[in-house]
């Protein structure tokens, strides 16, 4: 809801600090939420500037360089599990909304277990993938781009915890979800961005 | 621009359309090779920038509508005033307006600033201007036996009329400029733009604050 941007209501004794100016636009806590996605988009911006930096200098007959295998398959599947847990997320906020605690319980603990396994999927492809982020650019850039958006999941699913944790507690109404719908909107981003990344480094 | 994830649902179609833009460009690729890949990219990017604009175009935003509230005889009045909130043509619509009726009225002085200190989050000396003139203005009203109460509102005066008709409502709004020709206010279509955004009746009064100014000194003389 809109805040009323009021300072002072005359006719009224007030004591203490003067009232907040709250801005009317935008809830505050969705607005902090897009301005650091805003800082998020530019932080993956300069990773993936240097992504292709390193792809258009080299300019390889063929990407990934020869003797690099990327794991395609897995991370495609990876890709679909991750897509699948916004619709989860998406179901346990529809389902708050409805006033469904039930739906809103499994939707966050469906989700939360689709982000884990894809983040454990992730560290046990890192471990098999058969280069280091030592060896080369390409190797350096691709654990750096991919590493940052797992580091992001890791960022979310702790959100998911604490959003479950007091969804099991009994927190949230049909009013009152905000503590869903922020770590949502996270969550849906690092989705987002998971689809750049895999379509640029592992499909193009 | 809209913010696309300015809610979880929004977010979650801007999934939903990212996957769908990303995959048609990899099926593409995958299938026809690098060049399909490419044609797609751009067949799908130039689509999904006309329906943004067209949309962007078609979408106006519905006007809002406080409904009445209290009883039959009452009247809600809502004032939009800055420079010209103690002008004396404004006294007297507020008077017209609410003769008859037992009227609450609500003052709103936005809080004007430069854009230099807008940016800054500098409005003190913006409110506190703003607070002085509705104070004055609102010793005035209370002369003509006039209940009203005031706020100091957003520097957008749209913004602050949106603002108040969330917790006050209105039967009318009443803005106040300076004449044409020196209002800035009318120079940026905020008495059409509220016409458009509001379901209101709406009425715009001209406050030549020159030429009460010099009546009034005529008056004395």
């Amino acid at each position: 809801m809109s805040a009323h941007a009021e300072a002072h209501d005359l006719g009224h004794e007030h004591h203490g600090p003067p009232a907040a100016n709250v801005s009317s636009g935008v809830d505050a806590r969705v607005l902090g939420m897009f301005l650091f996605i805003a800082s998020e988009v530019m932080l993956f911006g300069s990773f993936f500037t240097a992504y292709f930096f390193v792809r258009v200098v080299n300019n390889p007959p063929e990407w990934p360089p020869e003797g690099f295998h990327l794991p395609v398959f897995v991370a495609g599947v990876n890709t679909a599990i991750l897509v699948t847990s916004s619709f989860t997320m998406h179901w346990a906020l529809t389902s708050i909304k409805r006033g469904s605690r039930t739906g809103l319980r499994a939707g966050l603990v469906l989700t939360f277990l689709m982000g884990f396994t894809f983040l454990a999927t992730q560290v046990i492809e890192y471990a098999r993938i058969g280069f280091a982020p030592r060896d080369n650019a390409f190797t350096t850039i691709f654990f750096s781009l991919t590493g940052l958006h797992g580091a992001h999941v890791f960022v979310g699913l702790t959100l998911l915890l604490v959003a479950t944790i007091r969804a099991f507690r009994g927190h949230y109404s049909p009013e009152h979800h905000h503590g869903v719908e922020i770590p949502g909107i996270y969550w849906h981003f690092v989705d987002v961005m998971w689809i750049v990344v895999y379509t640029t480094v592992y499909i193009i | 621009m809209k913010n696309p994830f300015r809610s979880e649902a929004e977010a979650f179609r801007f999934v939903l359309g990212t996957a769908v833009y990303f995959a048609a460009i990899a099926i593409a690729a995958a299938a026809g090779g690098f060049w399909w890949g490419l044609a797609v990219f751009v067949v799908v990017s130039v689509l999904v920038g006309v329906w943004f604009f067209r949309r962007e175009a078609r979408e106006r935003p519905p006007a809002t509508a406080p409904r009445h509230r209290g009883g039959d005889d009452e009247r809600r009045i809502l004032v939009i005033a800055n420079e010209t909130v103690a002008g004396v043509a404004l006294r007297s619509q507020i008077r017209t307006a609410t003769e008859g009726y037992r009227s609450h009225v609500l003052v709103v002085c936005p809080a004007l600033n430069s854009p230099l200190k807008h940016w800054a989050s500098d409005e003190d000396g913006a409110r506190a201007v703003a607070q002085e003139r509705l104070g004055r203005s609102l010793r005035e009203l209370e002369e003509l036996g006039i209940d009203a109460r005031g706020e100091v509102g957003d520097p957008d005066p749209l913004q602050a009329i949106e603002d108040a008709l969330r917790t006050f409502g209105a039967d009318e709004i009443i803005i106040s400029t300076h004449p044409e020709g020196r209002s800035n206010w009318l120079e940026r279509g905020v008495v059409s733009g509220a016409r458009e955004r509001f379901a209101v009746p709406i009425t715009h009064v001209v406050v030549d604050l020159e030429v009460e100014a010099a009546t009034v000194g005529e008056s004395v003389r």
